[in-house]
């Protein structure tokens, strides 16, 4: 049964129409040229990237704090579906698995890229190499990454497994491992902020409310991806998406943008009061130091991008009207994206723990290395949703859905 | 708080300006030598280099293979006979540093002693001399990138920094593989060999005391010193950290460092800390000693002091 399982999501795998290939390919290319540079990388050191002693983190980081938190948004349809039993939202939970497995391996990419020996990476494991756990927070952060990963694939895979062989699952094998998943999830994200706030030499990250606005950002980027990401598949595959999934992920999306720009404002407010030298990240950031001013269009652009999100958001007009709705979802993705990427790690780094200045921006290689991770990324997502999600439509074809509840 | 380094500070993203300029030409110029087949390695050191387990976890019989292959690879890379050892801590010591700020003048000899003794990639420091307003320890308006031919300048005063060996290193902590640990005589060391380059100690450290391999170090033969220590100043590979390791290959043998060596204005004082009669002990007890960022109790085994 396993064998045939794995041969029709294979079968998947190979059969589509033309755009389908085209998708791939335009992927592959993408790969490629990321492929291509991170051997240039790989060759010379990370010297070929725009990163120094005094900011050691950049690009690659950046991309990787935003993807753990779209991995953990995973929990906002688990937590509907499972705990408090919505049947519309547990028809669509697979497919934000899959977005998750999706972002995590991704964020593990985005480190391997930045590894300056990932020749060493055995070095991490347990028994063969030395693995510093529990004292160092990197250590956390890969236990509570693969181990997101391998539940969100055991829970994904036996439900699937399951409909595949047109059953239903047995709530009580699985049903422990979702509620665990659903602590995993906030903890991935928690524990990526601790890999920051627990520095008391970085001031701009050393705060308590590091881990809050972590998991309220990645409760606005993760569904709002989700939203987008859903109607893709919808009208690809034509999988069903009830509207109250939509209406449901928009309203999770609207309070989290508001608690978002809520601790924004009390952390500028803290910050800037009272101003010392705790704040020059902050200045930095949204002001400029010195006469270093990079990451200022950045921050403003999120800011203001967010802003008009949480704006079409809270009008109910607004928020149903589909293109509105789409709208205030890329703005949220590209507004977090900058606000839990680049500035977030970058600030920490500038000034440096001595008070240098010297900033920061990528440079052409991590953009293409970057590139390529989000093109392997796509590829995953591409083809583990076209594996599963035929299997899911067949099961719901008894739904009888009627033609207004679905978008 | 200048941004553009002085002549005598070629610095990282200076030296990737050049780089761009004419390096890639330079280094497609000359394949043979440094891309030959494994490295320029034998098959045999190119499997013992990628299996070689952490430090701390060798047996004596895997050390001595391990040294006698670092100093063959020196010697391939740059035709210079080193000896790498691995000389032990020393019972009942724990070294610690003094610095009197008073008699700091900034001529950064102290930083140029550590590159030479230390094979430094020639454009990396482990000191950083902090140029400082009178009356202010404000750390943003401190220049690093003075010109030390000038000094000492009015209404200044100098700062050098370098690591402070804190006895309980958020860069221990932080590092995911142990890679890097404190020894029995208070020295923060890095296996060179077992680090994955993640760069996360030189985020947890405070002191900017930790520096990268970003490329191949920049380091010719005749200026190799060839006096080396497993656990300090042997040539380094790309993509990892490394840090001042208070010139582990001397002081275990109870010889100065070679940054106290150089001061010309004898401002600096290093020694057993554990020792009641030391003159570092003498400067602990009897001066008004401070140390930098105290309070993120890091634990520091490096004081600043005045003459008065």
């Amino acid at each position: 049964m396993l064998f045939r399982f794995i041969k029709y999501a294979f079968g998947q795998l190979i059969r589509g129409p033309l755009a389908y290939w085209l998708w791939l390919a335009l992927l592959g290319c993408g790969i490629v040229f990321g492929g291509w540079h991170y051997y240039g990388q790989l060759r010379d050191g990370l010297i070929v990237t725009n990163m120094s002693d005094q900011v050691a983190w950049g690009f690659y980081i950046s991309n990787f704090t935003f993807l753990v938190g779209v991995a953990a948004a995973a929990v906002m349809l688990a937590i509907p579906a499972y705990i408090f039993d919505r049947r519309d939202i547990k028809d669509v939970v697979l497919m934000g698995d899959t977005m998750a497995v999706t972002a995590v391996i991704m964020a593990m990419l985005f480190i391997m890229v930045d590894l300056g020996r990932p020749d060493r990476i055995w070095h991490l494991i347990p028994g063969i190499g030395r693995f510093h756990f529990p004292a160092s927070m990197l250590a956390w952060d890969v236990v509570v990454l693969s181990g997101y990963l391998m539940l969100n694939l055991g829970i994904s895979f036996y439900i699937l497994y399951n409909h595949f062989q047109d059953k239903q699952p047995v709530v009580s094998r699985y049903f422990p491992f979702v509620i665990l998943a659903i602590f995993w999830a906030i903890s991935i994200h928690t524990v990526t902020a601790f890999l920051y706030s627990s520095n008391p030499g970085r001031p701009y990250w050393h705060t308590a409310l590091l881990a809050p606005r972590f998991i309220a950002s990645a409760f606005a980027s993760g569904p709002a991806l989700m939203i987008i990401g859903f109607q893709i598949i919808k009208r690809v595959i034509g999988y069903p998406i009830s509207k109250s999934v939509i209406s449901l992920l928009a309203i999770i999306i609207a309070f989290a943008l508001q608690v978002t720009l809520f601790f924004i404002g009390t952390e500028i407010f803290t910050e800037f009061y009272n101003e010392g030298a705790h704040a020059a990240s902050f200045r930095y950031l949204y002001f400029g130091l010195d006469g270093a001013t990079a990451l200022q269009p950045w921050i403003w652009t999120s800011l203001i991008m967010l802003v008009i999100a949480t704006l079409i958001l809270m009008i109910h007009r607004l928020r149903n009207n589909m293109f509105l709705l789409n709208v205030a979802c890329v703005l949220t993705i590209i507004g977090v994206w900058i606000e839990k990427g680049m500035g977030l790690v970058i600030p920490g780094s500038v000034p440096t723990p001595l008070g240098e200045i010297l900033e920061y921006l990528p440079n052409a290689t991590e953009v293409s290395i970057s590139i390529g991770i989000w093109c392997i990324g796509f590829l995953v997502f591409t083809l583990l949703a076209k594996a599963a999600a035929p299997i899911e439509c067949k099961m719901l074809e008894n739904r009888h859905f009627s033609k207004e509840e679905l978008i | 708080m200048s941004r553009k380094p002085s002549d005598s500070h070629i610095d990282h993203y200076r030296r990737r300006f050049l780089k761009g300029l004419g390096g890639a030409v330079a280094a497609a110029a000359t394949p043979g030598t440094a891309r030959a087949a494994w490295g320029g390695n034998t098959l045999a050191d190119t499997f013992a280099d990628l299996f070689q387990d952490h430090y701390q976890r060798m047996t004596p019989e895997e050390i001595a293979d391990t040294l006698a292959r670092i100093e063959r690879k020196a010697k391939r890379r740059y035709g210079t006979n080193i000896t790498c050892k691995n000389t032990p801590p020393q019972d009942g010591v724990v070294y610690g540093y003094a610095l009197n700020i008073s008699k700091c003048r900034g001529y950064r000899e102290c930083v140029s002693a550590c590159m030479l003794e230390n094979n430094l990639s020639r454009d990396m420091r482990y000191i950083q001399v902090l140029e400082m307003d009178n009356g202010s320890l404000n750390f943003e308006k401190a220049d690093r990138y003075y010109d030390h031919r000038t000094v000492p300048a009015k209404g200044k005063y100098y700062l050098p920094i370098q690591c402070m060996h804190c006895d309980d290193a958020p860069c221990v902590k932080a590092c995911p593989v142990e890679a890097t640990w404190t020894e029995p005589d208070g020295i923060v060391v890095v296996d060179y060999d077992w680090c994955i380059g993640c760069r996360y100690c030189m985020i947890a450290c405070p002191y900017e005391a930790r520096h990268f391999n970003w490329g191949k170090p920049d380091l010719t033969a005749g200026e190799i010193n060839p006096d080396t220590h497993f656990l300090g100043n042997r040539p380094r590979p790309t993509g990892v950290v490394e840090k001042c390791h208070f010139c582990i290959q001397r002081t275990r043998e109870n010889r100065q460092p070679a940054c106290q060596e150089a001061c010309p204005t004898g401002a600096r004082i290093f020694g057993n800390i554990l020792d009641p009669n030391s003159e570092i002990r003498y400067v602990l007890e009897n001066k008004a000693v401070f140390r930098l960022k105290e309070d993120l109790g890091t634990e520091p085994k490096f004081w600043y002091f005045h003459d008065n």
